[in-house]
């Protein structure tokens, strides 16, 4: 079964979709969407080292992911993480890894596989990644979530209740770069943060409580990222927009929810 | 007896400029200590440090091993991106039974808002939920930052008699931030005024007498705090010097 490339299409997309649902309500709720692009970006440096070093490049976007989201954390933990300091870090990791593909030179990079995803071209191996960092993601999500979210929704309340806020958004760091580990060959480090947000965005108009709105994220999210692929497949377009623009049709579509929402209090 | 917590030497703040400096304060089991204090005089602060959200640049704080606290900070806005109901609110850190949680909002005056998103809440509903939440898990210890803003004179009144109450029923004790003084000072076991550093502590009565204590907030402070008025003439301690006086009246017991 897993010979067919459209059903490893799907079962790629699925599984990133599981991770960057509910992650992404955390990247909502703490306003994390640079601090997203700052680590998916990281990616493509990892790419182009991989490649270079003739690595896989799973573990080489991981290694740059981690080591950006890790950067990132302890400058927030100054108060140094403000926009120009994210959008330095962010844009700085994109630049110099599309210099640094290019330098590899004699491998011949296919650089749009890795900026807007090809699902089409997933491998069983890749398969193995993405649903063994997917469960990772959602597995660590359920076993904290309390702390997680007690340490979102407030630092003092967290403190008082003998939880720690910076492990929290530590251990949400963390799990951001693997969902870009996952997410790039999916969608493609340039629109890993699109797949994180905005299928929360369009979870928030109908979501009462923090956990409908993690499983009505997944839900868009799975639902983006196969129509995603099927719209590919029809129009012959590139697979991460392609996602994104489902995303965004969910999201308009959740929009009177949200002023339904609004207006029932 | 040993305290549930205790804060020896605390100093936070710039060196040049600290907000707090020198502050020693413990809380024994079952009792009701206020800080009062002018704006700006380092109350939350202090608080904040006690709970552990902030570190101080000198001095430790020391909790009662598995110390459980019920925190009810000074403000709180929570971000609109997240939805959540009063009922879910009241789940975290710890989930409660559904009995549980309705008796702690009755408790806290606020009954019949469970299924309410936190973000369509009133002021003074807002306060209650915090209170309520701080009560569930038998708190040994609540911290209250101000518990009382949002509130009518009414609703003050009520929450403190309601603060009283928990302490009968629970055991527990307080720590609370407060400005109506006339409150204070009848529903407290000891105040603390603060100003920097601990100005005077003591009884409600020995505080309110306390020259300190009157250097900051004049003897016309009105309410009931006129009860505790003892007038003695303090003129002998010298003006604008006795702010600067350490007083330490210590409770008896």
């Amino acid at each position: 079964m897993l010979d067919d490339f459209m059903i490893r299409a799907g079962l790629a997309a699925l599984g990133t979709a599981l991770a960057a649902g509910p992650l992404g309500c955390f990247v909502v709720w703490r306003r994390m969407a640079y601090f997203g692009d700052a680590t998916s970006h990281a990616a493509i440096l990892g790419v182009a080292l991989a490649l270079g070093q003739g690595l896989a490049v799973f573990p080489g976007v991981l290694g740059t992911a981690l080591a950006m989201a890790l950067a990132v954390h302890a400058l927030s933990g100054r108060g140094l993480a403000h926009d120009t300091v994210l959008g330095v870090l962010s844009h700085g990791a994109l630049a110099a890894g599309l210099v640094a593909v290019a330098l590899t030179g004699g491998v011949r990079v296919d650089l749009e596989l890795y900026l807007f995803g090809d699902v089409l071209t997933v491998t069983r191996g890749d398969l193995a990644w993405i649903w063994g960092g997917a469960a990772l993601v959602v597995g660590v999500l359920v076993w904290r979530w309390r702390r997680l979210l007690t340490a979102t929704l407030s630092p003092d309340l967290a403190h008082a209740s003998g939880i720690a806020p910076r492990r929290e958004a530590l251990v949400l760091t963390l799990l951001l770069s693997a969902v870009v580990a996952v997410a790039i060959k999916v969608v493609g480090a340039l629109l890993i943060t699109a797949l994180l947000v905005i299928p929360a965005a369009a979870a928030r108009g109908a979501a009462r409580t923090p956990e409908t709105m993690a499983l009505l994220a997944l839900a868009a999210a799975a639902v983006s990222a196969l129509g995603g692929v099927q719209v590919a497949l029809w129009l012959d377009t590139p697979v991460g927009p392609s996602i994104v623009c489902v995303a965004v049709m969910l999201f308009a579509g959740s929009l009177p929810l949200r002023v339904l929402g609004a207006a029932r209090g | 007896m040993t305290p549930l917590i205790e804060a020896k030497g605390l100093e936070f703040g710039p060196k040049a400029a600290p907000v707090l400096r020198d502050v020693s304060l413990r809380v024994d089991p079952g009792e009701i200590v206020t800080l009062v204090g002018p704006n700006g005089s380092g109350k939350s602060t202090l608080l904040r440090l006690m709970i552990g959200a902030l570190a101080p640049r000198r001095g430790t704080v020391r909790r009662a091993r598995g110390l459980r606290i019920g925190y009810v900070p000074q403000s709180l806005v929570l971000d609109p991106s997240l939805p959540i109901t009063v009922r879910r609110f009241l789940d975290l850190p710890h989930r409660v039974g559904d009995a549980e949680a309705e008796a702690a909002l009755a408790q806290s005056g606020a009954d019949g808002i469970a299924h309410k998103q936190m973000a369509a809440l009133s002021g003074g509903q807002f306060q209650r939920v915090l209170l309520a939440r701080a009560v569930l898990n038998q708190p040994q210890l609540l911290i209250l930052d101000e518990p009382t803003q949002g509130l009518d004179q009414p609703g003050q009144a009520a929450f403190y008699r309601r603060i009283a109450a928990l302490r009968r029923e629970m055991g527990c004790a307080v720590l609370m931030v407060s400005h109506e003084l006339h409150v204070v000072m009848s529903a407290s076991d000891r105040v603390i005024c603060l100003n920097g550093h601990v100005c005077c502590e003591g009884t409600p009565e020995v505080v309110s007498a306390a020259p300190a204590y009157r250097e900051l907030f004049g003897t016309g402070t009105g309410g009931q705090l006129a009860l505790y008025r003892h007038e003695h003439d303090h003129a002998h301690e010298g003006g604008g010097a006795a702010h600067h006086h350490h007083h330490h009246h210590h409770a008896e017991g």
